[in-house]
């Protein structure tokens, strides 16, 4: 994709034309009736410099206004991958990102080892949530942008820069059923980003599902003088709640930690394990209290 | 004939009882059935599905199978709406020929995978009803497997089932391939044969409990050899 552009190579994909276009068969039903979308900078400069706007975009069905009463939209007889944990935090020592791993479509669990963070370039790490498929399609259209920016401009785009250009490549698809929610972790901000229009910064973020009882757990031992062990502790604990308590999160934990030398990636670990501990934990301590109890009526 | 109007989120009808005036509108999607399965070894990659294509009550056909042979090392399962099917395997086809033109080579299996992620996620808005499952061999000749959903979504693994009986055959599938719930067993890593044999029994299974699985069993295993079919009859009723 990236080669082909700055290459300015003009290609013209079969899956483009393949739906037809409105005008050329006006008796057809509105389901084949689509237009390909063109994204306003399709008339592509002929500078270099220029930021490239012209890429593959999904074709958005045309809304009939003479039928206002009709909803356009295709009814779906499938669900779609949602529901997740995923959370970052800034502290002293750069950036902890970590996210559980189940991909949900309806009541089945549909992957139970999918990756909810994706390294973009060695310092920018984002994590997913929302439909799967829109997710890792938007990160794939990202990760292009940024690589496209960079061979450009001989310097990589900024982090709010990076956030800006995502939430104006989404903002054509608001009000559709794209529903993409991803939080830059950089290594030194923190920026959250969703397909409503959203974009903050901020020092801590949970999204998702499980993100209630992720930012409960958080925001009780968050602080910034935090070491780095604790931080990846405190991270994993978190999402360790957050999968026990949330049905839509589970099975395994994955962890990044982004400093000013990059990102690393602790390796991925299995919550199930943990869980027996952890009942192991409390069921010594509820035997010290039963036995504390007994003593006292005894 | 039957409208997809009638069937819930999985495709099974749904009750009927008088719910209060509805709108019936026409649905372009109809599901078909089917169950597909794919494996993958140290050097070997099996995809299996079974043969026929149904719609509510009625078999449309009974030899019908849903593997189908993308590249010398790659076959691609498809279940779900037959139609889309059909078109997606049309594009697909035509989109491998246009690379081997322009590029002379074949695609391998991982760009394959990633195609079809950008053509299925081409039509996010009006989705290609269909569960793929792609399954070969990848540059180093070890076993992929790269599982879809119906807009684009991908991941490769090491075994994944799709279709009908999906929500049957994936547990059984993480028991005796993951090993998954079991304590104290040895990680015997799958052979050929026994993961040929593995297809048979699960595919019996669930033309046994699932109504749109049955007739025959179409399984193709995909080696550096070459691709070898088999077909293995099911329950008819």
């Amino acid at each position: 994709m990236a080669l082909e552009d700055i290459c300015n190579f003009k290609d013209k994909p079969t899956h483009k034309t393949f739906p037809f276009y409105a005008s050329e068969d006006t008796s057809v039903s509105v389901f084949t009736e689509s237009f390909n979308f063109k994204w306003r900078g399709e008339m592509t400069s002929k500078k270099a410099s220029d930021v490239p706007l012209e890429f593959h975009v999904p074709s958005l069905f045309k809304r009939p206004s003479s039928r206002a009463s009709h909803s356009v939209s295709v009814r779906r007889p499938f669900p779609l991958s949602h529901g997740t944990t995923t959370l970052g935090f800034i502290f002293q020592g750069g950036v902890i990102a970590a996210a559980d791993t189940r991909a949900s479509a309806g009541g089945l669990v549909a992957c139970p080892a999918v990756h909810k963070i994706t390294p973009i370039h060695s310092h920018l790490v984002v994590t997913s949530s929302g439909s799967g498929a829109d997710c890792m399609l938007w990160e794939r259209i990202l990760t292009r942008e940024i690589r496209l920016y960079q061979l450009r401009h001989k310097r990589r785009l900024s982090i709010r820069g990076t956030a800006k250009l995502l939430s104006l490549m989404l903002h054509p698809f608001k009000g559709t059923d794209v529903c993409v929610a991803l939080t830059l972790c950089g290594w030194d901000k923190l920026i959250y980003v969703c397909s409503d229009g959203a974009r903050l910064q901020g020092d801590i973020f949970s999204v998702g599902s499980g993100s209630p009882y992720a930012y409960g757990v958080l925001d009780r031992s968050l602080s910034w003088s935090l070491h780095k062990e604790e931080a990846i502790l405190l991270a994993r604990e978190a999402v360790f709640r957050a999968t026990h308590r949330d049905a839509y999160s589970g099975n395994n934990v994955d962890l990044f930690h982004v400093t000013a030398e990059g990102w690393r990636q602790r390796q991925r670990e299995d919550l199930k394990e943990e869980y027996y501990r952890d009942m192991e934990k409390r069921g010594k301590k509820m035997d010290l209290k039963t036995k504390k109890a007994a003593k006292i009526t005894q | 004939m039957l409208s997809a109007q009638n069937f819930g989120e999985s495709g099974k009808m749904k009750e009927y009882h008088y719910a209060g005036p509805t709108e019936h509108r026409f649905s372009p999607y109809a599901f078909n059935g089917g169950t597909v399965l794919a494996v993958a070894g140290e050097d070997f990659a099996i995809v299996a599905s079974d043969t026929r294509l149904s719609e509510g009550y009625s078999i449309h056909s009974r030899d019908s199978p849903k593997c189908y042979k993308l590249t010398d090392t790659t076959v691609l399962g498809c279940s779900g709406f037959h139609g889309d099917c059909l078109t997606l395997t049309k594009i697909i086809d035509a989109r491998l020929k246009m690379y081997k033109h322009s590029n002379n080579k074949t695609m391998t299996s991982g760009a394959i995978a990633a195609m079809l992620s950008t053509i299925l996620y081409s039509r996010r808005f009006f989705p290609y009803y269909v569960y793929n499952i792609i399954g070969g061999l990848d540059e180093q000749g070890k076993g992929a497997v790269y599982s879809f959903d119906p807009v684009g979504s991908y991941q490769r693994d090491t075994y994944k089932a799709g279709g009908s009986a999906s929500a049957m055959l994936q547990p059984l599938l993480d028991n005796q391939i993951g090993f998954k719930n079991m304590e104290g067993v040895e990680h015997v890593p799958l052979t050929k044969d026994k993961a040929v044999q593995l297809v048979k029994d699960v595919f019996v299974s669930a033309a046994e409990r699932d109504v749109y699985t049955g007739d025959a069993l179409r399984i193709c295993i995909v080696t550096k050899e070459g691709i070898e079919e088999q077909n293995i009859p099911l329950r008819k009723d």
